[in-house]
């Protein structure tokens, strides 16, 4: 669904991303792991498109998607999810996906109805998206007053406003408790079998190695390893990565 | 009376003024053109009832939609810098707007007087509402008429979806832009829209005063205009309204007897209401606390 070609950018001197291939399949969980500063959120911000590529390629089912505006990609399935969560604080729960209700089927409706009705059936919708996060009871709560973890569900909800086809979560379990990291597992998987993509970003390598069909590890903006998790544990290039090498010790 | 009367068509106008930087405002951009579109509709609307005879409401659509298209095409370049920058972008709109009409003549001959704007003597003799016999409280009653009908659509705009996403705009360009909202798009509304607010409330202006000159339309009521949302809070549309009665009614007009002190205690008590109330005077839990008092007995579904 999601293919990386040789992706590649340069902040000035740095090679924050470089020369990354990587494929992402519908149904599929990609983990994507690494040390602080090897590049992974670059690469999910270069797949939505924030900022443009120094070179290299991004395939989104068989068309190049390399050169559209960030909204553009929305609407054609990506949708994601930040590290430091940004949601509408002065938004109330439920107009936080309202107005993420982007997809390419959401933008066909009858555009009055879409900006200037009441809501209709996009508050079915939201009901049922806020029903699946746990968020149902927080409706009509300010966004920005909500605890940390509901905070956090409901930018996971907000990405799922969009009918995604391929979701990025950008450490989605960061500053969880362990329950709430269960139910995020829990959800991940459920998604995925609706035969969504899924591209995790995570420091929680219990989280990643139960729920990651597959792994990607990125080092100084290279991909050092992928494999099945059992594999890339083991892979010595991996270890090296995280725990430098047993000379240098 | 007359001087209430008079008070309350400066109160409405303001009001239309505010509510265009209002909207502008929502999206998180400071802009000072409003002042622009404001002079575009009150040279546009006067020519049209002076110079072409028309009668006023469609002098008012037109100079809506010439300052519209004016905004809208400003929208474009301006909005792609932020903050300060934009600021100064929009300032700098304001004051070439100015200067075209201080240097703009057009003048007709009827009878033996001569019509139209003349350059930096302004354009005077907008005599409609005399000619055709409009009373003082006429014009009092029309222009709160415009001004209820702003408002109202204003306030269902806030309600809908279009309304919510300009919040969301304002808020975090980019947590919007990466849900899938046109920010471009969005902003360049947002800014057509003040322009047709502008435009109208410019054309009103033109009318009950019958006399424009450029140094009207200057920085200082571009400053006005922005400074009304802010002092009265983006909650909703009436923050702005409050806010024009507090400076127009209450600093300017009721604090005259002080003569000069005057000019001291406005800019005190500007920082002094922000201080107190510094997410405006109309603020969401004031908001929340009005609709408490008015629907007693039954509780919002918000609980």
């Amino acid at each position: 669904m999601l293919e990386l070609h040789r992706l590649t950018k340069h902040f000035g001197g740095v090679r924050a991303v470089d020369g990354v291939d990587l494929i992402v399949n519908p149904g599929e969980v990609l983990g994507l792991i690494g040390p602080n500063g090897s590049g992974k959120s670059t690469t999910v911000n270069l797949i939505c498109g924030l900022f443009p590529l120094t070179s290299g390629l991004i395939m989104f089912k068989g068309e190049d998607i390399s050169a559209l505006p960030p909204h553009e990609r929305v609407t054609r399935g990506i949708a994601r999810t930040f590290q430091n969560i940004r949601l509408f604080g002065q938004l109330t729960v439920w107009q936080n996906l309202w107005v993420a209700q982007n997809s390419a089927e959401q933008r066909r409706q009858n555009p009055v109805r879409r900006w200037f009705g009441g809501g209709g059936s996009a508050r079915e919708d939201i009901g049922r998206t806020l029903e699946f996060f746990d968020l149902a009871h927080k409706r009509d709560e300010l966004a920005g007053n909500l605890a940390f973890g509901e905070q956090r569900r409901l930018e996971f909800a907000r990405a799922f406003a969009a009918k995604p086809v391929l979701l990025l979560l950008d450490e989605p379990a960061a500053g969880m408790n362990a329950e709430e990291i269960d139910q995020l597992d829990a959800r991940i998987r459920t998604l995925r079998d609706t035969g969504m993509a899924i591209l995790l970003i995570e420091h929680h390598v219990e989280l990643v190695m139960s729920v990651a069909d597959r792994i990607a590890v990125l080092n100084f903006g290279q991909k050092i390893a992928e494999g099945s998790p059992a594999e890339v544990q083991n892979n010595p290039l991996v270890r090296e990565a995280y725990l430098g090498t047993a000379t240098a010790a | 009376m007359d001087f209430y009367l008079g008070l309350a068509q400066i109160i409405g106008v303001h009001t239309l003024l505010g509510l265009s930087a209002y909207c502008v405002l929502l999206t998180g951009q400071v802009s000072l053109a409003q002042a622009g579109f404001f002079a575009i509709g009150a040279y546009v609307a006067g020519m049209l009832t002076v110079l072409a005879g028309w009668s006023l409401v469609p002098a008012l659509l037109i100079s809506a939609l010439v300052s519209g298209a004016v905004a809208c095409a400003v929208g474009f370049p301006a909005l792609r810098v932020k903050g300060l920058m934009l600021v100064v972008a929009t300032t700098a709109f304001g004051e070439a707007v100015r200067l075209f009409f201080f240097n703009f003549t057009y003048q007709i001959q009827a009878g033996n007087l001569k019509l139209g704007p003349h350059g930096g003597e302004g354009f005077r003799q907008i005599r409609y509402f005399p000619e055709n016999g409009w009373s003082t409280l006429d014009v009092v009653i029309f222009i709160w008429i415009v001004v209820a009908l702003v408002m109202a659509a204003l306030w269902w705009l806030d309600r809908s979806r279009a309304g919510a996403v300009l919040r969301a705009v304002g808020e975090d360009e980019l947590a919007a832009q990466s849900s899938g909202i046109n920010i471009t798009a969005v902003k360049v509304s947002a800014m057509t829209i003040g322009g047709l607010i502008a435009g109208i409330g410019g054309g009103i202006f033109a009318h009950y005063t019958t006399h424009i000159e450029h140094i009207q339309f200057g920085v200082v009521l571009a400053t006005f205009a922005i400074a009304y949302p802010i002092l009265g809070g983006l909650s909703n549309v009436f923050g702005t309204l409050l806010a024009v009665i507090f400076i127009q009614g209450f600093l300017i007009e009721g604090l005259r007897f002080m003569g000069d002190w005057r000019n001291l205690l406005f800019g005190g008590l500007i920082v002094l209401a922000m201080n107190i109330r510094p997410r405006g005077l109309l603020d969401a839990g004031t908001t929340r606390a009005l609709k408490r008092l008015f629907s007693s007995g039954k509780e919002p579904s918000g609980a």
